[in-house]
């Protein structure tokens, strides 16, 4: 019971994109389209929830027994960049398909704040191990369907007549904004 | 070689907030008082300034194939340094920029500029140009914050300045920044066309 709630906690509540800001690079950048940001979804869910295990394990066995837990910054941030470079490998190897579907997105989630902020998060509130991954994986899937609702939205405003002083990003913002406020809505659920 | 020259690019032609529109997480996320915006913006300020010089200092070091996590080593170092600093000397805007000052190791206006400026240009340049990054990201920081502070909370750098009642809460609330900062880039175009109008 109590994952479970971590887990809706990291979808809706804290969703990272709406109310923790993580992750707005992708996007902002990868939403013009539903497909590609199914794609980017995917590529963050499996990405976190490996990179939450890694780092878990290399802060509780590894930095603080040697008291080098103040390193953990520089520690993670390598993890998560060598994860991201072995994922891609294995990927290519084993499923070239998947490998095609994500493409270019793949390399690009090592620069993702999210990535890094659930490891920080995990870090910083003491989960345990089981209790890291479903956070993070919880905040993968907040993410995913962030961005896919997003693109949705943003596919049909390709078609508006929009004012030109707004075109490119505000319009894009004040969506973002818009979509923000509705998950403001599940801020008194848990 | 010319630092003003160097600096204004960075402040004003190449705003990384209004024009070139990286490094949003942590302009969005910290803003909801002017004094956050420019600690924020200051913490990655120094960090660019520093890891800038650094990097120009290493680039004939660095074989090109791994030049990305050497960068990221390099910053990921000084941000360290920084959140120690922070936390020695200021603890109560360490607590309220929280998780963002780790996460300024992953914002893309650092990796940005160490790819297409430190990477390429001498070390003094390079110190130049990261101080004017810096400043022009702090500035675009700042004005966010202070515009929501004073919708939401009706105070500027915490002077109260309007009354209870005409408190908007929803502007120092997720919402607010994504309004915020979408309003202020349609000032920035309305400024660029007349401009471009004038030019004409």
């Amino acid at each position: 019971m109590d994952l479970f709630v971590t887990l809706m906690a990291a979808i809706f509540v804290n969703n990272f994109i709406f109310s923790k800001f993580l992750g707005l690079c992708p996007f902002l950048g990868v939403s013009k389209k539903v497909e590609t940001a199914a794609g980017m979804g995917v590529a963050v869910i499996f990405v976190i929830a490996l990179a939450s295990a890694a780092t878990w394990l290399v802060y509780n066995f590894v930095l603080v027994p040697m008291d080098l837990a103040y390193l953990y910054n520089i520690a993670f941030i390598l993890i998560i960049a060598t994860l991201v470079q072995f994922v891609e490998m294995f990927i290519k190897k084993s499923s070239p398909s998947l490998y095609q579907a994500l493409g270019v997105y793949l390399p690009l989630i090592t620069t993702n704040c999210a990535v890094l902020g659930v490891a920080v998060n995990n870090m910083e509130a003491n989960y345990g191990f089981i209790k890291s991954i479903v956070n993070g994986v919880g905040a993968a899937l907040g993410f995913a369907l962030a961005i896919i609702l997003f693109a949705g939205v943003r596919e049909r405003l390709e078609k508006c007549a929009i004012p030109k002083p707004f075109q490119g990003f505000p319009i894009t913002l004040i969506t973002a904004g818009l979509m923000s406020i509705a998950f403001l809505g599940f801020s008194g659920m848990l | 070689m010319n630092p003003i020259k160097i600096i204004k690019n960075g402040i004003i032609d190449e705003n990384p907030t209004f024009v070139q529109v990286i490094g949003m997480c942590p302009t969005l996320a910290v803003t909801s008082s002017a004094v956050n915006g420019i600690g924020m913006g200051l913490s990655t300020a120094a960090v660019l300034t520093c890891s800038n010089f650094v990097i120009s200092l290493i680039r004939k070091v660095i074989p090109d194939s791994v030049r990305i996590p050497c960068y990221i080593v390099v910053i990921a170092s000084f941000v360290t340094i920084v959140q120690m600093l922070l936390k020695g000397f200021v603890p109560a805007l360490n607590d309220s920029l929280g998780v963002y000052i780790p996460l300024i190791v992953v914002n893309c206006l650092i990796l940005a500029r160490a790819e297409a400026y430190a990477g390429k240009n001498p070390p003094i340049a390079s110190l130049f140009d990261g101080i004017g990054m810096g400043l022009g990201f702090t500035l675009a920081l700042t004005v966010l914050g202070a515009v929501r502070e004073f919708l939401g909370n009706g105070s500027i750098f915490g002077f109260a300045i309007l009354p209870e009642a005409s408190k908007t809460l929803l502007m120092i609330l997720p919402p607010g920044a994504f309004f915020t900062l979408a309003f202020l880039m349609v000032l920035v175009n309305l400024a660029k066309n007349r401009k471009q109008e004038v030019g004409k």
